[in-house]
């Protein structure tokens, strides 16, 4: 716990990491607020105001949509349900990825062999025919998608993690901490854990984009979000169709997104340095 | 005009205040030695890499450093680039780090030839077996074939000196070539070293820590300390009447052979703590698809009592370590029983009691790897106590005891292990294994990887705390300099078997197996009247997959007869020592 204890104490020191948890705190309260904000709904079409350039006469900020519907709301509830993607994403990742990888990669023998053909299975598993099937089976839901892309998010991770588990095990740290005594938990978490922390903190940064972008895939093949629901993605996707006449249904939900996934990034990145307890802060 | 000049030289870095070199003057003419001794830190290292113009970008350079009338301070890289290799080489510490693991060796040798346009390109692999051949590479025609890996330490060794002579160059820098190696292989490097250095007339810079390896053979010396050169001269003069403080130190704490070394106090009871009986370890390794038996530690037999302390003494795959590893259960032992006061410990590490536990600790080499990079001193001393006391959360009070107890100041407890220095690390692995009050510590290697006087002052701890407390010892080592002052008994091993075990007194001075008699003639003395290191251990340790039949250590042995071929010797035991030689009797190995 000490490593997550000396992050928090860093947090405020460096800039960057700042700078971007402030604008994701930001854009998380906006999204959830996103009702309270405009009286435009995101839901209703209004056929009289369709594709509105971004205004600040009637409260259309964002311009509309080829509905009517009122683009600042829509972008809103689609940062909702991006950022959700990117928080069960990253928590599936982190949860199960880690401890999975850590207790395959330390355990070692026949454990390992199981535990990692189970990440191979899973692996082969072709997504689409993974997704149909969940659909097929308990029917459209939002929940569902993200089922899905947990499922598949922690896959790498827990590889990634069992690598480094296993080269962390060749450490002498950890023949000493067995010979004090230490519980095969206790030097999986106490001593592998704290010192996978900055690959993980990487890979995250990774994962989370990559579920972004799979959430957009498949809310394209009509499986995942549902109109009149929306992602980022789903918005880009419907602006790219008017990306000639009215180019910011695509440029607003797009930086918007860029924003979110830059955002991860440096977060990641700083949070990887404040890990390493080598780095200078 | 010398060769080189080096004049008020200094590196700095922005990220610290003082100078890392500070004001170093050196010249160096053909066929001179000069040998640059410090401890760790004290910017001999630096000073190397600044004449050879490779430190790092953010490195700021005064001074200036003129080789063969040309300044290299501020040279383009294409400048420096003509003078590497034809005129300056460098032979580093860590053979494997400085060898591409994936080319052979030839190959890698090759290309020094062939990008310094040294040769014709058909002619390069005849001058690389030659060179090979040089530096006593066995059947060099097939080592050329070699990857890095498949080569031992040593032989790695040899073939990076040949890199370096390839181009014949006038000046050979070589920053602590042996620190890595076995003192037996050290003797052979260092004997190489010198004897190529006479035939070509090279101007060698020898930079170490290790006074024995400068006494032997460098006309002259400099010493450094915190970046400045505090005393330099002829060696010989500096060893008999050293001027600065910093030498007096370093000759105190270089440990010696031959000196009259006060003897260890007797062990306090004597009473048996520990008993090995047996103990075997054995590997498998699955090469080429078949399944083979490495026998590490073939059966062997030592008891320990209260308060004793014994050195188990050997190369590189003795199998001393995983002899060590099998007893406090880190590894299974295939037979035999540990008996641990009064009690048969099971061969598992998870198999075994708490109790049993707490009180075989070990002490590893590396104090940076044994200590976990990511936790504070004071969770790494108190751990211990969380694990066996798990009801009492309040650790603080011992913690400060023990810190008191091994010397560290209580400043230290805030810090992360990259933050302490080497003798600070060991003392808080060795505070983690104390503060368990254990009956038996086991030191694997414990101060191989420190500076001289950090030795000592480690081994005096680790005494003192036996003195106080009754606490056995067994102290693994390559080194028997280090442990002469501190062991009651040492026990030899080679290729898993045990060769000799004595008194400390006895086998220093009267050493009854060959192999002992090698080891301790391998060690370099710091003190140029000594006679210079005797080669008497030819060649290297046999593969420990395929041992010699016999006496395994028979095809390096001067004395060896028929019967050594053919038949393994028994172990023998006489008033107190056990010698496994089958001349033990009729040779007179004594000094």
């Amino acid at each position: 716990m000490t490593a997550f204890k000396r992050l928090f104490r860093h947090v405020r020191f460096n800039r960057t990491v700042t700078l971007c948890a402030v604008t994701l705190v930001v854009l998380t309260l906006l999204s959830l607020l996103a009702p309270l904000l405009t009286s435009h709904s995101n839901v209703t079409a209004d056929f009289a105001n369709r594709l509105l350039p971004p205004t600040l006469a009637d409260g259309h900020i964002f311009g509309t949509d080829e509905l009517g519907r009122d683009l600042f709301v829509r972008t809103l509830y689609g940062v909702r349900v991006t950022l959700f993607v990117a928080v069960v994403a990253s928590f599936v990742s982190l949860g199960v990825g880690v401890l999975y990888g850590a207790i395959a990669g330390y355990v070692g023998g026949r454990v390992d062999g199981f535990m990692m053909r189970i990440v191979d299975g899973l692996y082969a598993l072709p997504f689409i025919f993974f997704v149909i099937l969940l659909m097929v089976a308990f029917g459209r839901s939002m929940f569902l998608i993200f089922v899905a892309i947990g499922a598949i998010n922690w896959l790498d991770m827990a590889r990634i993690v069992r690598g480094q588990t296993m080269s962390l095990k060749q450490r002498g740290f950890v023949d000493a901490a067995r010979l004090i005594g230490v519980s095969t938990s206790g030097i999986i978490l106490r001593h592998i854990t704290p010192n996978l922390l900055g690959v993980v903190f990487v890979y995250t940064t990774l994962a989370i984009p990559q579920a972004i972008l799979m959430e957009s895939f498949l809310s394209f093949l009509g499986l995942g979000i549902q109109e009149p629901q929306t992602s980022l993605g789903s918005l880009v996707n419907a602006g790219v169709d008017h990306m000639g006449s009215s180019s910011w249904l695509l440029v607003i939900p797009a930086v918007a997104l860029a924003l979110i996934l830059l955002c991860f990034n440096f977060l990641g990145d700083g949070l990887r340095d404040m890990a390493d307890p080598r780095g200078k802060t | 005009m010398s060769l080189l000049e080096v004049d008020r030289l200094s590196v700095r870095y922005p990220e610290t205040p003082e100078p890392v070199v500070n004001e170093v003057c050196v010249a160096l003419d053909h066929g001179d030695s000069l040998a640059i001794v410090g401890e760790s830190g004290s910017g001999k290292t630096q000073t190397a890499l600044a004449i050879m113009g490779l430190l790092p970008a953010n490195a700021r350079i005064g001074g200036s450093v003129v080789f063969a009338g040309t300044e290299l301070i501020g040279a383009t890289p294409a400048m420096l680039n003509r003078f590497r290799a034809r005129r300056i080489a460098m032979v580093f510490q860590d053979p494997m780090a400085a060898l591409n693991p994936y080319i052979r060796i030839g190959k890698q040798l090759g290309r020094v030839l062939l990008e310094h346009k040294l040769c014709r390109p058909g002619a390069v692999r005849e001058r690389t077996i030659r060179m090979l051949k040089k530096v006593g590479l066995p059947d060099p025609e097939r080592q050329y074939h070699a990857f890095p890996y498949q080569l031992s330490g040593g032989m790695r060794q040899r073939v990076l000196i040949g890199a370096a002579l390839l181009g014949e160059p006038d000046l050979l820098i070589a920053d602590e070539p042996t620190t890595a190696l076995d003192v037996t292989v050290q003797a052979q490097i260092l004997h190489l070293l010198y004897e190529l250095q006479e035939e070509t007339n090279v101007a060698l810079l020898l930079i170490t820590h290790d006074l024995g390896v400068v006494a032997g053979h460098c006309q002259r010396m400099l010493v450094m300390d915190n970046g400045r050169i505090v005393e330099h001269g002829a060696t010989r003069d500096i060893f008999t009447s050293p001027a600065s403080e910093k030498m007096r130190m370093l000759l105190a704490a270089a440990p010696r052979i031959t000196a009259a070394s006060p003897p260890p106090r007797e062990p306090a009871g004597g009473k048996p703590v520990l008993e090995i009986e047996e103990l075997s370890v054995s590997f498998r390794e699955r090469r080429n698809f078949r399944q083979e038996h490495l026998n590490a530690v073939r059966p062997l037999s030592l008891t320990v009592g209260e308060g004793e302390t014994v050195a188990v003494v050997g190369e590189s795959g003795s199998g001393k370590t995983s002899l060590a590893r099998a007893v406090v259960g880190l590894i299974p032992a295939d037979s035999g029983r540990i008996t641990f006061l009064g009690q048969l410990l099971p061969p598992s590490l998870n198999s075994r009691i708490r109790a049993s536990r707490r009180e075989l600790q070990m002490v590893f080499q590396d104090p940076l790897t044994s200590l976990n990079p990511a936790m504070r001193v004071a969770d790494v001393v108190a751990e211990p106590l969380r694990v066996h006391e798990p009801g009492n959360d309040d650790h603080a009070d011992a913690v400060l005891t023990i810190m008191k107890q091994v010397g560290l100041s209580t400043a230290l407890l805030d810090r992360y292990p990259h933050e302490l220095s080497g003798g600070q690390a060991q003392r808080v692995a060795i505070a983690r294994a104390l503060i368990l009050k254990p009956r038996v510590i086991i030191c694997d290697e414990a101060v191989a990887a420190l500076d001289g006087s950090v030795q000592n002052e480690i081994l005096e701890l680790l005494r003192h705390e036996q003195e106080r407390s009754g606490l056995s010892l067994i102290f693994i080592t390559h080194d028997l300099a280090v442990v002469k002052q501190i062991s009651h008994r040492v026990l030899v091993m080679y290729l898993g078997r045990l060769c000799e075990l004595a008194s400390g007194d006895t086998l220093f001075a009267r050493p009854r197996h060959p192999y002992t008699k090698a080891l301790l003639n391998a060690i370099p003395q710091p003190d140029p009247q000594a006679k210079p290191v005797d080669v008497l251990l030819a060649g290297e340790v046999s593969s420990i997959l395929h041992p010699p039949s016999g006496c395994p250590f028979h095809p390096r042995c001067q004395a060896a007869i028929a019967v050594c071929r053919d038949v393994m010797p028994e172990l023998s035991a006489e008033d107190g020592s056990e010698v496994a030689c089958h001349r033990a009797a009729e040779l007179d190995l004594s000094y």
